[in-house]
């Protein structure tokens, strides 16, 4: 089970650029997501005149899913000049994957919650660190696509473009490097130097007991 | 001695690399770096390198300064979470260790504790930041540190060869600002891809050790070819070393390749780094081929 909060209002409005198009996951059974949080934000963003089109969908982490309803709203999109997805990380990661084109934010943090885990498909996986990383990575998760879950950029093990530690697995910066060079978005790559919070996720902590 | 104030002073600077012993007895590795390495300027000592379970680089480091010689203390994420990353980073200035070599480490998948739990709650670029925010008497809790702050040369490393070398460079670019003042690099077999690397790299204007192997063996050139993350023995180099097998065991085909390298990239950087590999007893007539 996880549960999404929304990231703070300031740094949430300055990740958008332009005009937005929102997507809301209304989630699997297993997430508890922040309504009327995301309904508030809409509110604003909306009142200036920043939404090219709002989707509401449940289960986007499901490709299928989220290919026929993203089918529906190409127009909106193609208006927009970014897409603000509120999900948990996989779902961000899932839209990601399918708009390469276009700048994906995520406009939440995952945290995990003790308990079964929702019926999730693994094409994309959130480590619910409950510090969201995607919008300095142009959708890739670094704590999932990294095997040393690095968040400062490459360490000196890939070989011929894999990972040192799991020559099946492409190395998730390299993924990144060049996700973001298409995205004409290299300067995220010079992001202040960030370190892990640990007491943001992880169970046992303050936000997954007291839910 | 800081290896920075070196680089100050524009020396060319040398240094070279020891492994501790999987063991207690350290006599033999400080007999032969008082022997054979007494003549560059820093000694690199390594952190269980490759995740290979070894005595201690901190305590290898302070036996190595006793014998007179200048170590540099590399530490790596692997082990240590970041407590005890600032308290070993204080240790070393309690003892008066002052080169630093941060570095993130290899997985413990890679080494002789697989089943080992991988650590990183630092990387390079964070640990970089954290021993200059020591530097500044504050911790990375924030909490004030009591008497004179400790003081480093932070160095870090670089793969210049690598095939994602846009992603080293952006690393690069983000260990300078962490606070990195030098750097060594991953061992170079291609003089003309280093000399490239250093082209987009000097913008950071920082010095840059060229990283060096001797080959000691057309087996040892393949097997890193095909198993060491960032290093790329052009061909040529491995049929040199297939072609006189007696001398290249006597090592001399290797120097005389790893001299060549040398030669070639020095205009290039501001110094030298050779991780002899056991090969300690050849880095006097290698230096000595390579003009240096």
């Amino acid at each position: 089970m996880l549960i999404t909060k929304l990231k703070d209002k300031q740094s949430l409005l300055s990740l958008v650029s332009g005009k937005a198009f929102l997507i809301h996951c209304h989630g699997c059974m297993e997430l508890s997501f922040p309504l009327e949080e995301a309904a508030a934000v809409q509110k604003e963003l909306s009142g200036a005149g920043k939404v090219a089109g709002v989707m509401t969908a449940d289960y986007i982490c499901n490709p299928e899913n989220l290919r026929l309803r993203l089918r529906a709203h190409m127009d909106e999109i193609s208006q927009a000049d970014m897409v603000l997805v509120f999900s948990c990380g996989v779902g961000v990661q899932t839209v990601a994957s399918m708009l390469e084109e276009m700048k994906v934010c995520a406009a939440c943090d995952t945290y995990p919650l003790p308990g079964f885990q929702g019926l999730t498909p693994l094409e994309h996986d959130c480590g619910q660190c409950g510090e969201c990383y995607l919008n300095l990575t142009g959708g890739i998760c670094p704590i999932t696509a990294c095997s040393k879950s690095l968040v400062n950029g490459q360490c000196g093990g890939a070989k011929n473009g894999m990972c040192e530690v799991d020559p099946t697995m492409e190395c998730g910066w390299e993924r990144i490097q060049r996700r973001l060079a298409a995205l004409g978005r290299l300067d995220l790559l010079k992001s202040p130097t960030q370190i892990r919070n640990f007491a943001a996720g992880g169970e046992g902590t303050k936000e997954t007991t007291t839910v | 001695m800081k290896i920075t104030e070196l680089f100050d002073r524009g020396e060319f600077v040398v240094s070279a690399e020891v492994g501790p012993p999987k063991g207690i007895h350290i006599d033999h590795l400080v007999e032969e770096a008082k022997t054979y390495l007494s003549g560059v300027h820093a000694l690199n000592v390594t952190d269980n390198q490759s995740s290979v379970m070894r005595l201690g680089s901190l305590a290898t480091c302070k036996v190595l300064k006793d014998a007179g010689l200048n170590p540099i203390y590399q530490l790596t994420c692997r082990d240590r979470n970041r407590i005890a990353l600032q308290s070993d980073l204080l240790s070393a200035a309690m003892l008066g260790i002052e080169n630093l070599l941060l570095l993130t480490g290899d997985h413990t998948r890679l080494g002789d504790h697989p089943q080992a739990k991988p650590v990183f709650d630092l990387d390079s670029v964070s640990l970089i930041h954290t021993a200059k925010l020591l530097e500044s008497g504050v911790d990375l809790g924030g909490n004030p540190l009591v008497g004179q702050a400790p003081s480093f040369a932070k160095g870090a490393v670089v793969s210049p060869c690598s095939d994602s070398v846009d992603a080293q460079l952006t690393k690069m670019e983000r260990k300078v600002a962490a606070g990195a003042e030098y750097f060594q690099t991953q061992a170079v077999f291609d003089p003309e891809k280093f000399i490239q690397f250093m082209e987009r790299a000097k913008q950071f204007g920082k010095p840059v050790q060229l990283g060096i192997i001797i080959p000691k063996s057309a087996g040892m050139a393949k097997f890193m070819n095909d198993n060491v993350a960032g290093i790329h023995v052009p061909a040529a180099l491995i049929a040199e070393l297939k072609a006189d097998k007696e001398k290249t065991k006597a090592g001399i085909t290797g120097i005389e390749i790893a001299a060549r390298i040398i030669k070639a990239c020095k205009p290039y950087c501001q110094g030298v780094h050779i991780m002899a590999l056991g090969w300690e007893s050849k880095v006097p007539a290698l230096l000595e081929l390579a003009g240096i």
